[in-house]
């Protein structure tokens, strides 16, 4: 079977089962895109895997990772001043982030075109928030699109390279994580550009670039004149598509219709041709500016219209103000029940909007409650994880009063069950200054927090700089695993797989940092006494725990020594006292408890890695010596 | 006439990627149109893994709706009970490899792990019928997913998804080098729903 990297720089057209990330990766290239920035995030990610996995010699663009989301909107807005045709990509709240220079972005003549693609996450599978990024479309003047499954998103993009390039502004394409991972057969075009032009083509008489404050009035009546241009265009555009899939007949003397977007749009087409019911669907492929014409004339053939959008009421609001202004004489529904503003809102969750608003017409699905008797199942660390060593080391430093910050990354998961450990999250980074937040005026109660080697690049620094020039009396445990393990492994900056290794300890002390220590965290006691050193020094304090991420180990040492197999742990059941530290406390999912009480090691689940066999009290673990042997 | 929808889940690491791959060629090669779309981000983690899948041209959407999975297919007992009680569909079919991945609450004793008969029950209530999977001397536990393709190819339960469709979706996805093996596995598990 061909291979993604090849298919993805394929000359001529081709068409195949993919998943949307895949088939903007594809878009990019044949488009003739030529730099694409990132940093990675759920649900994008494999966007930079399918890019980062064709051969360098067969790029006609440049593509980095970044170290954090502003960084790499600012490199590909650089390049879209250059002249060159440029995409930046990463998760919903990636945008938070990226936001200081995205603002001023449509204030600028964008002269190669830019993209700025948005992995939003509704139902927050994999982010700390659902937020609603069609808002900062509104707050920046950038215009949006939304595709609904991975062909649109194809399209889509395409499209917007054309009109960001014709316009020189950036645009929006807003993929949410089930239009992202979605998988359908996609059918793609050839490329279509020659090779590269690197020609440097930054001329400042394109800007004004500098909104200086005589200039800023200018360059937002440009902006917004731009805006106001690009509504035109949306009220003529294929992309706003009025459908009628029953044919457009009135329901009990009513003339009804749908207005909504994306992959919501889909779950309510599905209802619609399920149910035969006569409602037409005005589905937004632009959401930002609303094409208010198109709107309007939609409300105005009809006698009740329903808003159905994911999330915040964005399209609701700006649809009801359209329509007061142009004094239509149309009902306008929308969402009541407050639980429909969150999650995603598939067929079935759509099903019982309709059913709210149109009883006579939809039935409500009959509802499905989960049955409680059947136990959970918590995401948690790998076998053989070396934060798995570090928790458990940690909570042996820790007085019962201890507060615990925790940061995102892997071990983010510290904060379930065994571990309980990291009690307040909000973002990338913030563990420390929250941390010094909470020590401030505290004289009685020691502040504990985390931070990843990924994070400490994409948004450590400051805080660190803050903390140590302040002298904050907190303890920092910086969670090195080598790399960016929690979205797949992608390489990190110092590691040594970008650029120079940059050596954590030189780097803090030259910020300021004067007490730090450091383990490999398997040596679980050296930890220990490294973190009740930490916490019993005034000020600010740091200790580096160490251990490379196991998953990424493991996958690379079976590929380098396939016939090699380390062998299990085994549980001595002479000596083994069911005190059950190794499963309850220390929590490797390689451990059974079996229905007698026993304990036995998964044979599928342990990885030989060891580090259990320091946790028994009553030393049962043990490891027969590669090639036979205690 | 409505979608025809498949459910796949696990826990991670345990191959279901591989599972839907091939799954979803072996229903594009049978002329199906499809639809469908993995879980991905903390699942990876020891988590519940899920892929969808759902046939035919009224499936405009990738994930399948709740209670309305035609057919679960579950790497994992606790698993597969978990998408019959909230996922399978009125007379639906359960296929599961039953292997045991003890969550944390069953390890620190907050909950217990269920019998293969409590599956059993749950699916009777839906009017559906179960079929266990559990084949002796599979060397390696990642097999387990072709297992579920061979039996599943036996009981022919979607429409024009045939053993030699799925025979050759599995030889076209395999590296050459692990093909005999798997392959084994495929016929093994086909072969024993004549047994029972």
């Amino acid at each position: 079977m061909a291979k993604l990297k090849d298919m993805l720089v394929k000359r001529e057209s081709w068409s195949d089962l993919i998943m949307g990330n895949y088939a903007v990766a594809r878009a990019m290239i044949d488009t003739g895109t030529r730099v694409i920035t990132t940093f990675p995030g759920s649900p994008t990610p494999e966007i930079a895997a399918a890019l980062d996995s064709v051969d360098r010699d067969k790029r006609d663009y440049y593509f980095e990772y970044s170290t954090n989301e502003k960084v790499a909107l600012e490199v590909a807005a650089g390049a879209s001043l250059n002249g060159h045709l440029s995409t930046v990509f990463f998760k919903s709240v990636g945008l938070n982030v990226a936001s200081d220079s995205l603002i001023q972005l449509a204030l600028m003549e964008l002269i190669g075109g830019m993209v700025i693609i948005l992995g939003d996450d509704p139902g927050a599978n994999s982010s700390q928030n659902e937020q609603d990024n069609r808002w900062f479309a509104r707050m920046s003047y950038i215009p949006m699109l939304e595709p609904a499954n991975p062909q649109e998103a194809y399209d889509m993009y395409r499209e917007a390279v054309r009109l960001s390039k014709e316009r020189r502004i950036p645009i929006f394409l807003r993929m949410t994580t089930h239009v992202c991972h979605a998988r359908e057969v996609v059918k793609f075009n050839g490329i279509e550009t020659g090779a590269p032009d690197w020609t440097p083509g930054f001329d400042a008489a394109n800007g004004p670039y500098v909104p200086i404050v005589s200039a800023v009035f200018p360059l937002k009546r440009k902006a917004l004149a731009k805006l106001a241009d690009f509504e035109e265009l949306g009220n003529e555009c294929k992309l706003n598509e009025a459908l009628a899939p029953n044919g457009s007949k009135p329901v009990d003397g009513k003339r009804l219709g749908v207005i909504s977007s994306a992959l919501v749009a889909m779950s309510v087409l599905e209802n619609l041709e399920e149910t035969r019911a006569s409602v037409d669907l005005l589905k937004l492929g632009i959401t930002y500016p609303l094409p208010r014409k198109m709107i309007v004339e939609f409300l105005a053939d009809r006698d009740e219209v329903l808003v159905l959008e994911e999330l915040d009421s964005v399209l609701e609001n700006e649809i009801k103000a359209a329509a007061w202004d142009a004094g239509v004489d149309c009902k306008i529904l929308s969402r009541k029940d407050r639980e429909d503003f969150m999650g995603e809102l598939g067929p079935r969750r759509t099903m019982k909007i309709l059913s709210d608003v149109w009883p006579s017409i939809f039935d409500a699905p009959a509802e499905i409650v989960p049955s409680k008797e059947i136990s959970p199942r918590l995401p948690q660390m790998c076998p053989g994880c070396g934060h798995r060593s570090a928790f458990h080391a940690i909570r042996k430093a820790l007085e019962d009063d201890t507060i615990t910050v925790a940061d995102i990354g892997c071990h983010s998961l510290g904060f379930m069950p065994p571990y309980n450990m990291g009690e307040v999250l909000f973002s990338m980074g913030h563990g420390l200054s929250t941390a010094s937040g909470l020590s401030i005026g505290n004289d009685t109660r020691k502040v504990l927090t985390f931070i990843g080697d990924s994070t400490l690049i994409h948004a450590g620094l400051p805080g660190i700089v803050n903390a140590a020039n302040h002298d904050h009396n907190i303890t920092l445990v910086l969670m090195d695993n080598g790399t960016t393990a929690m979205t797949g492994h992608q390489p990190r900056f110092g590691s040594g797989e970008v650029g120079d290794k940059i050596p954590f300890v030189p780097l803090l002390e030259a910020l300021g940092v004067k007490f730090i220590r450091e383990t490999d965290t398997y040596k679980q006691a050296t930890l220990t006494q490294h973190i009740r050193d930490a916490n019993a020094h005034k000020g600010f304090a740091m200790v580096i725990a160490r251990h490379p991420c196991m998953l990424k180990f493991t996958r690379k040492q079976r590929k380098d020594m396939p016939d090699l197999k380390m062998p299990n742990v085994r549980v001595d059941q002479e000596k083994c006292e069911r005190i059950y530290e190794c499963v309850a406390e220390f929590g490797c999912p390689s451990f059974q408890k079996n229905e007698d009480g026993s304990v036995t090691v998964s044979e599928e689940l342990c990885i030989g890695d060891g580090s259990c066999l320091q946790t028994c009290p009553a030393q049962a673990l043990w490891r027969p010596k590669p090639g036979g042997g205690k | 006439m409505s979608s025809f929808n498949i459910y796949m889940c696990g826990v991670g690491g345990q191959g279901i990627g591989m599972l839907a791959e091939v799954l979803s060629r072996a229903c594009l090669d049978a002329g199906h149109k499809i639809m469908g779309c993995d879980t991905h981000g903390l699942a990876q983690r020891g988590g519940i893994v899920v892929s969808h899948l759902r046939i035919g041209v009224e499936a405009r959407t990738p994930r399948v709706p709740d209670g309305n999975a035609n057919l679960v297919i579950a790497l994992e007992r606790l698993e597969a009970l978990r998408a019959a009680d909230a996922m399978l569909a009125n007379s639906g079919t359960v296929i599961y490899y039953d292997t045991i991945y003890q969550p944390i609450h069953v390890r620190m004793g907050k909950t217990s792990y269920p019998e293969a008969d409590a599956l059993e029950e749950k699916v009777k209530t839906r009017g559906g019928k179960v079929e266990r999977v559990q084949l002796d001397g599979i060397e390696d536990p990642r097999m387990q997913n072709v297992a579920l393709l061979g039996r599943l190819a036996a009981t022919g339960v979607v429409e024009g998804v045939s053993a030699q469709i799925i025979e050759q979706a599995l030889r076209d996805a395999l590296p050459a080098k692990a093909l005999g093996a798997n392959l084994a596995v495929f016929e093994q598990a086909a072969e024993k729903i004549d047994q029972q």
